[in-house]
């Protein structure tokens, strides 16, 4: 797929799924079954996005490299109570030091 | 509109100031969100794209990273539309006080995210909860787009993403946004479930689906806990809690 389409595909759900909740009768969507799956999706994707973004490696492989300890770093600065802005930065400089130091 | 002037001028300045300052300080996250998106790959109009048009923090972040790490457009599409789902439940929130039709309706719903829903909800009078909404989601807005063009001019700047360890800031900027999740035990539960279903995923299956399948895991605990934790639940839904719009 090409990337405008990506792009342009992305933005169009984002503002559709925006838009349902402005025009889609409420009780359709607010069962307690349904807010309950939809309240835990985000934690779902965002702890799968950072186990493949961490340990995805080459050919589909599972790879411990510099990436595991930056996110090590992330997790001990989030603990204690770190800006966001300061995690991300830490997180990128502890994965640019290890590999400037030879470790991949 | 006129409901807004019924509102006292301390209580109108008061609200205007509460939407700013969260606008500034959400805003300036889009210098990483801009940085990452052109790391991986994307050029800085489509990244200026994606902060304009498809607007909401978590979603982008998720699309440029399953596209940074090899993921199909399809999958990298599926991931940010389902982190992009709570935006619809905010509005069946804020639908409630906004009363908006036509084209206001159309810019209400653009801006219904994390932040103005929670600065719109988290008002008394619901002439300060459609200011609070108002204000706040067009000042994330305007900081968000501004700080995205930023980080995408120093993103192209830096040349290779791997030297500045920008792909490892992708998973920090994750964990931060995962980080306020985790305060349930049901939020707990379906993180770690998630984290096993992509660990064991990635060696059999294409990239960007790994994360998917993660998804299951609300699936799986939201009906495995049914009836238990009913409170827990809707704290872990309440908006705001991700740092980015």
């Amino acid at each position: 797929m090409n990337a405008w389409t990506t792009v342009a595909a992305a933005c169009a759900l984002a503002f559709v799924l925006k838009f349902s909740g402005y025009v889609v009768p409420a009780r359709w969507l607010a069962g307690p079954r349904i807010s309950r799956i939809s309240a835990l999706l985000p934690a779902a994707l965002l702890s799968g996005l950072i186990v493949t973004q961490t340990f995805a490696g080459p050919d589909h492989r599972v790879v411990l490299d510099a990436r595991l300890a930056a996110v090590a770093v992330a997790g001990v600065l989030l603990w204690r109570k770190a800006n966001f802005l300061l995690v991300v930065g830490a997180a990128a400089a502890t994965a640019a030091l290890l590999r400037l130091l030879g470790w991949h | 509109m006129p409901a807004e002037l019924a509102l006292p001028e301390a209580r109108r300045k008061e609200v205007v100031r509460q939407g700013l300052s969260v606008g500034i300080a959400t805003g300036l996250y889009g210098v990483s969100f801009g940085a990452l998106s052109v790391a991986s790959g994307l050029s800085i109009l489509q990244t200026q794209a994606l902060s304009l048009l498809m607007f909401t923090g978590g979603s982008q972040f998720a699309l440029v990273g399953v596209l940074g790490a090899g993921g199909s457009g399809a999958s990298a599409i599926a991931t940010a539309s389902l982190l992009g789902v709570r935006n619809g439940l905010y509005a069946l929130q804020t639908s409630q006080f906004l009363h908006v039709r036509g084209l206001r309706r159309l810019l209400a719903a653009h801006i219904t995210i994390d932040e103005s829903t929670a600065v719109g909800i988290g008002q008394e009078e619901p002439a300060a909860q459609r200011l609070g909404f108002w204000v706040t989601g067009m000042a994330v807005l305007a900081g968000w787009n501004l700080m995205t063009f930023v980080g995408a001019l120093a993103g192209n700047a830096l040349g290779e993403p791997e030297t500045w360890g920008l792909d490892a800031a992708a998973a920090g900027a994750f964990c931060a946004l995962l980080w306020p999740r985790l305060s349930t035990g049901d939020g707990r539960a379906a993180a770690v479930l998630a984290a096993f279903i992509a660990l064991l995923t990635i060696p059999v299956v294409p990239s960007g689906i790994p994360v998917i399948l993660a998804a299951f895991a609300a699936v799986v605990i939201g009906l495995a806990r049914h009836g238990r934790h009913e409170r827990a639940d809707e704290e872990a839904g309440l908006p705001g809690a991700d740092p980015t719009p």
